[in-house]
């Protein structure tokens, strides 16, 4: 099963550091792609935009977004120079997502209902105080270079 | 001016059209908005992250353009009905010369007898003057100073916050035009000014930040860069319209569409913009906040309708984003295609002449591309139909890459001239009579890049100013 089955993705360009959104169809199958596009998998699956770089680049952080079914990758020195620099015909790197959900996720996936989280539930009381923000998805960073 | 729409205040809530989403973007949504969209405000965003430096290098040429290109058609197509509405409309379209493009509006507003029209000019965002001055500025995400590009600089624009076009609507502008100025404060500087929000208050003015983001590309969270048939299918694509955001005094606000126009908007759609080009969604910077995305809901609230809740803010930074515009050399490229039997072997022949052709003579100065459109130029080889192990699994590839019956060899070379440049174009051409057998339709083209980098500049540093032109 690819990736496309179960998601659906954008990309963005901030200079040199490409960004991908993956987003579940369906509440029920975020716990899955939380579990399975790690930011190591998303690293291995597109490393011949990540590899050969500079120190620093090739570094993939993901955010997670429970109430969205999103997930948030951000790739640093994926789109060789960024769109001002680069040599690649597709200098914005918009077809990353896309490339992102050619991911082989494997077949024989059982619904996990148990902690799937409702899409959209009504929003918290507005936590007090903005200097220390309430969101709590995790951060994976990914210093080493394969 | 005759107000023929309900005020802000009449209604409890603003509403703002999105007429336009980037430099290049569609004019005839921005008109149907203003004919049927019942809006107070319209909003185009037209301004990239390089646009204002090549709009520079045109004003250095003729010193009377250096903004948008379509200024002019876009608003020959809405100003006449925005006056008679009493809409007021704000615009990044100045690029690099907003004087120009606000005399020039004054012009085609005094032409169809528009007298008494307000057009308003926010300047200040060019800081060229005030970089040179600091060759010691760190440049970010990257090694090395301003003082490093050396002689190469051409355009040094701040990102303004919303000040400058909130003064202008204050004083009363119908048509507000301005340069750079951060996407969302082109959004964020209604709502200062109709609500009289106080601008250090973090979380309302996150909530406008919000909406300015999820607007400022236009049709992106209606359905527009979206579809994906048989998976998320767009209805009425080819009749896209751009959206419209009803924001109310307490920054919840929907996102919805004209109805009749094509597109959709749902939380999916919403989804994919609300996140698009946001790094950590908890802290999203701009001129005017920090704002965080995090816990923000979309709930379907009507057909076509999603409401908006929960952004939050912290105090803005303080200092400016600077995008500073520097020559980089020069790109030499072109694209020969081969078809037919054994097309895949004789472009990767192409390819190899063409290689060792360069090579030998040197003219790569950097970094060359040596690729096949249909095989591995955008995807880098990823995925199924390229010789990848998804090949070998039943149904995801059947198509590999040696049955392939066309494909575009593709030659791309960084060079420190333009003669350089010019002869890699023209190794291409060379491929008509002294390549393999049967390729056609070639192009080059020889392209002078201007790149661009960041620097931080202190708030105190960059005025904005505002000045109006005379209808």
């Amino acid at each position: 099963m690819l990736l496309h089955a179960l998601a659906h993705a954008r990309s963005g360009d901030k200079g040199n550091v490409s960004d991908i959104t993956v987003i579940a169809y369906e509440a029920r199958d975020f716990p899955l792609l939380r579990g399975l596009v790690t930011a190591e998998r998303v690293q291995r699956h597109l490393a011949a935009f990540l590899e050969g770089g500079e120190a620093g680049e090739g570094e993939v952080r993901r955010y997670e977004l429970p109430h969205l079914g999103a997930l948030k990758f951000v790739l640093e020195g994926a789109l060789d120079g960024g769109v001002t620099r680069s040599l690649s015909l597709d200098t914005h790197g918009k077809c990353l997502g896309s490339l992102l959900l050619g991911m082989d996720i494997g077949d024989d996936h059982e619904p996990e209902s148990e902690s799937a989280p409702e899409l959209n539930p009504e929003p918290p009381e507005p936590p007090e105080p903005p200097d220390s923000p309430q969101w709590s998805g995790t951060r994976t960073s990914h210093g080493t270079r394969r | 001016m005759v107000t023929l729409q309900a005020s802000a205040s009449e209604r409890g809530a603003l509403r703002i059209g999105s007429g336009a989403g980037f430099a290049d973007d569609r004019i005839e949504p921005a008109v149907q908005l203003v004919e049927s969209g019942d809006i107070q405000y319209l909003v185009f965003e037209c301004l990239a992250e390089r646009s204002v430096a090549l709009a520079e290098l045109e004003r250095r040429r003729d010193p009377a353009r250096g903004y948008n290109p379509w200024l002019a058609d876009r608003m020959t197509a809405v100003l006449p009905e925005c006056a008679r509405r009493g809409i007021r409309v704000i615009t990044n379209m100045g690029a690099a010369n907003p004087r120009a493009a606000g005399a020039l509006v004054a012009e085609l507003a005094r032409a169809r007898g528009l007298r008494g029209l307000s057009v308003a000019v926010v300047t200040g965002d060019d800081v060229l003057d005030r970089i040179l001055e600091r060759p010691d500025l760190p440049l970010l995400e990257r090694e090395g100073t301003v003082g490093s590009l050396g002689d190469r600089v051409v355009s040094a624009h701040a990102y303004l916050g919303c000040e400058g076009i909130t003064h202008a609507l204050s004083q009363g502008a119908d048509v507000v035009i301005t340069g750079r100025v951060a996407d969302p404060s082109l959004y964020i500087a209604p709502l200062v000014h109709e609500f009289g929000w106080d601008t250090s208050d973090w979380d309302l003015i996150a909530k406008g930040a919000c909406a300015g983001h999820l607007m400022e590309c236009g049709a992106q969270v209606m359905g527009g860069y979206f579809a994906d048939p048989g998976h998320k299918d767009v209805p009425g694509l080819a009749d896209l319209g751009f959206p419209i955001a009803e924001v109310h005094p307490d920054g919840t606000f929907t996102i919805s569409k004209l109805p009749g126009s094509g597109g959709l908007v749902t939380p999916a759609t919403c989804t994919e913009q609300l996140l698009y080009e946001v790094h950590d969604p908890s802290a999203y910077p701009s001129a005017d906040v920090v704002a965080d995305f995090s816990e923000v809901r979309l709930d379907e609230s009507g057909h076509d309708t999603v409401l908006v809740r929960g952004a939050r803010g912290r105090r803005r930074p303080d200092d400016l984003k600077v995008s500073v515009g520097y020559r980089d050399g020069f790109t030499g490229e072109g694209q020969i295609s081969y078809a037919g039997p054994n097309a895949l072997p004789r472009a990767r022949l192409a390819l190899d002449v063409l290689r060792a052709r360069i090579e030998k003579q040197g003219i790569a100065s950097g970094a060359a591309r040596y690729e096949l459109i249909g095989v591995d130029a955008v995807s880098r080889g990823i995925g199924p139909g390229t010789g990848s192990a998804c090949d070998l699994r039943p149904g995801l590839g059947t198509a590999g890459p040696d049955r392939l019956n066309e494909v575009r060899v593709r030659v791309a070379a960084r060079t420190d001239t333009e003669d350089g440049a010019r002869r890699i174009a023209h190794e291409v051409s060379a491929m008509w009579l002294n390549g393999p057998a049967g390729g056609g339709g070639v192009v080059t083209s020889v392209t002078e890049r201007i790149a661009i980098a960041s620097v931080f500049l202190p708030r105190s540093d960059v005025t904005p100013s505002v000045t109006f032109a005379e209808v």
